[in-house]
């Protein structure tokens, strides 16, 4: 029989060990954001932020158009993930108590799991080889299917949420399920709702990986829907591959455009949700 | 009184129509990748499964280096992840002050926030050389003879793809993980406490036993995970090609499935048999993340709904 | 009480959520009007754009090239914005082996247009994918090193002629990243590696793995006794590369075991060997390889490696000497070459090679690299009468000694000599749209 202390020691031990493993996961997050800071902040200026990428050889330019890929590429996300993940986590929520939602319920949750580069590939071959050329749209698309699955989950939690003495209200005065759902249910889940649509909305920001072979990349700005166009995360894939330390500088500045935006809207609603219990 | 249906009706169409763009979607990827890799399975058969060899000059297309590729940098994720993902777990649902869980678990889910590209921009110029210094050159120095330490390293390579790879899957391993160890019921913890069990010895012998399962399943998880991740894998691991890229040496650079794609099929000609093949590893790459996450589904959804909320 | 204590705590919470959707709907909006607002920018003003992108050079393998030159096209945009004239879009791709002499070209000749807003996009995607390109109608004309032959695209008449128009002539350098033991990294400033054909190809083709080779140490006396013992990471282009078509070229002619195991067959594509081998996209990406890993050693056109001051080897050349690469030893290369019976352009160049020109000191890497386009310009789909017009005098202009040839010494690529210009005049000028000659 082991002693006491002996226990006792194995005790603080594993505690300072999982400890440990907590500091060596948090240092690469810090050490990310440090580099990430110190390389990049130096690159900012309103110059960086409009204008487009230089030669090489010469100047490196600036992140205009990534910049200005990134938001059309959120807005095209938004317009059509948006509608059909809510929509879809609607019926999941409000309908589904049935196998062909559970169903539904395992293909979003094995579609996030898809690989994003996968995703790129079938929306090249499915729209760029039949429109022809790179675009935007095409971008929009292949990150919309990221979303969709996502945002079609978090709508389902968050609906889920809703207290059912609510609804039972609404329908007890004589009001349509379908307009319970719209005027009720849905308002009532608003911030968990916009929460899991802001999140869902970082994460296609920073991917990379469906845009290589659907916007392809380019150094202008947005030049139609039928044209080649840049983006944040590929414009730092392209720069960090280059010998030239001034595109390798400007990755680290795109780099920190894009962290910009994707923490803020994390830890905005983080702070937003805060006192609530929100996963 | 009966209220009018159509409007309820339209609704309900409506909302199960868009509920099922998820399988729509399933079944385009799978239907496109599927009819795009008919010709290379066509031409080259079983040996692009089992060859080596991977040259559009003299037409053979062997995909097995990159699936060992993947093997290799998923394992060692998985290996260097997964205890730290459970000291991490353990940490925040048991051992830590209550003050500071909610800081330090949301430092860990920040790390899952991070995108892929920087991930992969900080791997190429800082953590490559950091790891080249400390840990691969005396790996190779002391150890070279062993062929898995063979080569001389110079960052770009299948060690520090796995490592990438494993900083990447440890706050999904973690959290989950967490969550499986908080749902084991409080009766159990307090009959260990109440024999005179250490708190240690509660998590070992008690909640690492009880949930056993659904740790397995965070794990899966954590390896589907590891299995697709591309752009960071892309940007480290050396992108190599044919029997180059059997990941018989952890210091020399290799490639895995998804970073073939990334790094390679852009500049295949359209319609070739070339283009197919890589059409080819992502199907393969498709059914390999897609058996995952349903085993993992059902694992973690299994020990879940079991688990939580036994009796209090 | 209770109720109204309540009804407080739900009001209070209310405007929580309201500041909260505020601020959401406020971020959402600022990126749809972001959008919006870049698309309104740059399609209200086309003018401004071209002049002030004016090459817009794409790659899918990672290697970029623009230009923004403010400074000679203000003087365009001030005189265009009264009236707006008519846009001119013409896109290639193709070699990154040339791309440093057309991103200075290409902005430079835009400039000289104030008849048109001219805009020459080029994406530097490798001489086989600009081929393919071209092939597949999505370009208007394709930049590659290899010369051979192009399939027409679907629906072209079979008597369709394809032109190679030689434009500039650069050369392949060995480039190296190498830190001797006694700590000192070789650098642009100290004495370069020495090698020679053979051994070039026995590094590429495995046969040479390691720094402190002999073979290595008998070339480079004065540093044998540093060579490290490491293995040699030789990195090669991963895409389809006339860049390494030249240099596989040239080593084939050094060495028959490369030629019989890693020489290009009749597709013209060669695979090395080498057992520590790395893969990069792009002159450029491999640029970014050697300069990031010590050890390693890959082969650049020469601009690339001024641009990033890598260290270079002095390769010894047929007549036994040492010679560095640069534009005096390429330009020595080109006059020494026999350059008589040249074909026309629609004739075929493979036979035509200025590798080991026969001169005291003249640069044994040395090649032509052309642009191809189809004599039948209409074969493209998309094509109009302004466009091809607005191509062949692109072309015309490139050729010229007074302009486009003028640029490229700045970047240390020759001149073409001036039996190649005229065959090259000859032959732009007979380009065709639909079966007309063009005012060039």
């Amino acid at each position: 029989m082991t002693s006491y202390t002996y226990r006792k020691f194995k005790n603080k031990l594993f505690f300072w060990l999982s400890l440990g493993c907590v500091i060596i996961a948090v240092l690469p997050l810090l050490s990310i954001l440090f580099e990430v800071v110190i390389k990049g902040a130096p690159q900012l200026s309103i110059q960086f932020i409009t204008k487009p990428v230089g030669i090489m050889g010469q100047s490196a330019g600036g992140i205009g158009p990534a910049i200005q890929g990134t938001l059309i590429l959120i807005g095209l996300t938004s317009l059509i993930g948006i509608p059909i993940g809510v929509i879809s986590g609607i019926y999941l929520a409000e309908y589904g108590d049935n196998k062909y939602a559970d169903s539904i319920r395992i293909i979003n949750g094995v579609l996030t799991g898809v690989p994003s580069i996968v995703i790129g590939v079938t929306v090249f071959l499915a729209a760029v080889i039949f429109l022809r050329h790179f675009s935007p749209l095409a971008g929009g698309l292949a990150l919309s299917i990221i979303a969709i699955p996502i945002i079609a989950r978090t709508t389902e939690e968050s609906l889920k949420l809703v207290p059912n003495s609510i609804r039972e209200a609404s329908l007890a005065l004589g009001v349509h399920k379908w307009r319970t759902i719209i005027s009720v249910d849905l308002p009532a889940a608003k911030s968990a709702l916009i929460t899991g649509i802001l999140l869902a909305v970082a994460r296609i920001a920073g991917e990379t990986a469906p845009l290589i072979m659907t916007i392809l990349g380019s150094q202008t700005f947005f030049e139609g829907f039928n044209q080649p166009m840049d983006a944040l995360p590929l414009r730092i894939w392209r720069d960090a591959q280059l010998p030239y330390a001034n595109f390798q500088a400007q990755a680290w500045g795109a780099a920190l455009v894009l962290i910009l935006i994707v923490l803020s809207l994390n830890i905005g609603v983080r702070i937003a949700n805060r006192g609530r219990l929100v996963k | 009184m009966r209220p009018k249906l159509s409007g309820d009706l339209l609704f309900k169409i409506l909302t199960t129509v868009l509920a099922a763009s998820a399988a729509v979607i399933l079944i385009v990827i799978a239907y496109t990748l599927f009819t795009g890799s008919l010709p290379v399975l066509k031409w080259s058969g079983l040996y692009f499964f089992t060859g080596t060899k991977w040259n559009a000059v003299r037409m053979l297309y062997g995909a097995l280096p990159y699936m060992l590729g993947t093997l290799v940098t998923s394992a060692i994720a998985l290996i260097i992840a997964v205890p730290i993902s459970l000291g991490i777990a353990i940490f925040l649902a048991d051992m830590a002050p209550s003050a500071l869980r909610v800081p330090i678990s949301y430092l860990v889910e920040l790390l899952a926030a991070v995108p892929s590209v920087i991930f992969g921009l900080w791997g190429l110029f800082v953590m490559r050389f950091w790891v080249v210094k400390y840990i691969e050159t005396p790996l190779s120095t002391y150890l070279g003879w062993f062929p898995a330490f063979s080569g001389t390293p110079f960052g770009l390579d299948v060690l520090n793809a796995g490592i990438i790879l494993a900083i990447m899957i440890i706050p999904i391993v973690s959290s989950i993980s967490r969550e499986i160890i908080q749902a084991v019921p409080n009766s159990v913890k307090e009959g260990a406490y109440s024999i005179g069990a250490t708190r240690w010895e509660v998590i070992r012998n008690w909640e690492l036993n009880y949930g056993r399962s659904g740790i397995f399943g965070a794990v899966i998880l954590g390896l589907g995970r590891a299995v697709g991740e591309t752009m960071a894998v892309t940007m480290l691991i050396g992108n190599a090609v044919g029997p180059a890229a059997i990941p018989i040496s952890l210091l020399k650079p290799g490639q895995t499935m998804a970073s073939l794609i990334a790094n390679d099929f852009a500049e295949a000609t359209r319609g070739s048999i070339e283009y197919s093949a890589y059409i080819g590893v992502g199907l393969f790459l498709l059914l390999v993340t897609l058996s995952i996450n349903v085993i993992a589904h059902f694992i973690v959804a299994r020990s879940l709904k079991i688990k939580g909320g036994a009796v209090e | 009480m209770e109720s109204q204590n309540s009804q407080n705590s739900q009001k209070t919470k209310q405007k929580k959520m309201n500041y909260k959707l505020i601020g959401v709907a406020i971020i959402i909006i600022i990126a749809l009007v972001g959008g919006a607002l870049g698309v309104a920018l740059v399609t209200r003003s086309p003018n401004t754009v071209t002049t002030a992108t004016a090459t817009q050079t794409v790659t899918s393998s990672g290697v970029t090239t623009a230009t923004i030159t403010a400074t000679t096209t203000s003087t365009a945009t001030s005189s265009s914005t009264s009236k707006t004239l008519p846009s001119v879009i013409l896109n290639g791709a193709g070699s990154t082996f040339q791309q440093p002499v057309l991103s200075v070209m290409i902005p430079a000749y835009e400039a000289t247009r104030t008849d048109i807003a001219l805009t020459v996009n080029y994406q530097g995607v490798g001489s086989g994918a600009g081929i393919s390109d071209l092939e597949a109608g999505t370009v208007d004309f394709a930049a590659s090193d290899v010369p051979g032959a192009v399939t027409l695209p679907t629906g072209a008449p079979a008597s369709t002629q394809v032109l190679w128009i030689p434009d500039t002539i650069g050369c392949v350098t060995v480039s190296y990243n190498l830190k001797l033991t006694n700590g000192t990294v070789m650098s642009i400033h100290d004495q370069p590696l020495y090698l020679n054909g053979s051994v070039i190809a026995g590094i590429f083709d495995g046969q040479i793995t390691s720094w402190n080779d002999p073979h290595i140490a008998a070339l480079n006396p004065n540093i044998a006794s540093l060579l490290p013992a490491k293995s040699i990471v030789a990195v090669h282009r991963s895409d389809s590369s006339g860049t390494t078509y030249i240099f596989s070229g040239y080593l084939c002619k050094e060495s028959s075991y490369f030629n019989a195991t890693d020489g290009p067959g009749p597709s013209k594509t060669t695979v090395f060997t080498a057992p520590n081998l790395v893969g990069a996209n792009g002159n450029a990406g491999v640029a970014a390889v050697v300069q990031g890993d010590t050890y390693s050693i890959g082969y650049v056109e020469l601009a690339y490696a001024l641009q990033n001051t890598m260290p270079v080897s002095a390769i010894q050349n047929v007549q036994g000497n040492w010679i560095l690469p640069s534009l005096n030893s390429t330009q020595i290369a080109v006059q020494a070459a026999a350059l008589s019976g040249l074909p026309a352009n629609n004739q075929s160049w493979t036979k035509v090679s200025l590798l080991n020109a026969n001169a005291a000191g003249a640069y044994p890497i040395v090649a032509f690299t052309y642009l191809v386009v189809y004599k039948e310009l209409d074969v493209i789909p998309g094509m109009t009468q302004s466009m091809a017009t607005a191509l062949a005098q692109f072309l015309y202009w490139v050729v010229q000694t007074s302009g486009g040839q003028s640029y490229s010494n700045g970047i240390s690529f020759a001149q073409l000599p001036s039996n190649v210009v005229t065959i090259d005049d000859a032959g732009i000028l007979s380009l065709t749209f639909n079966g007309q000659s063009l005012n060039v």
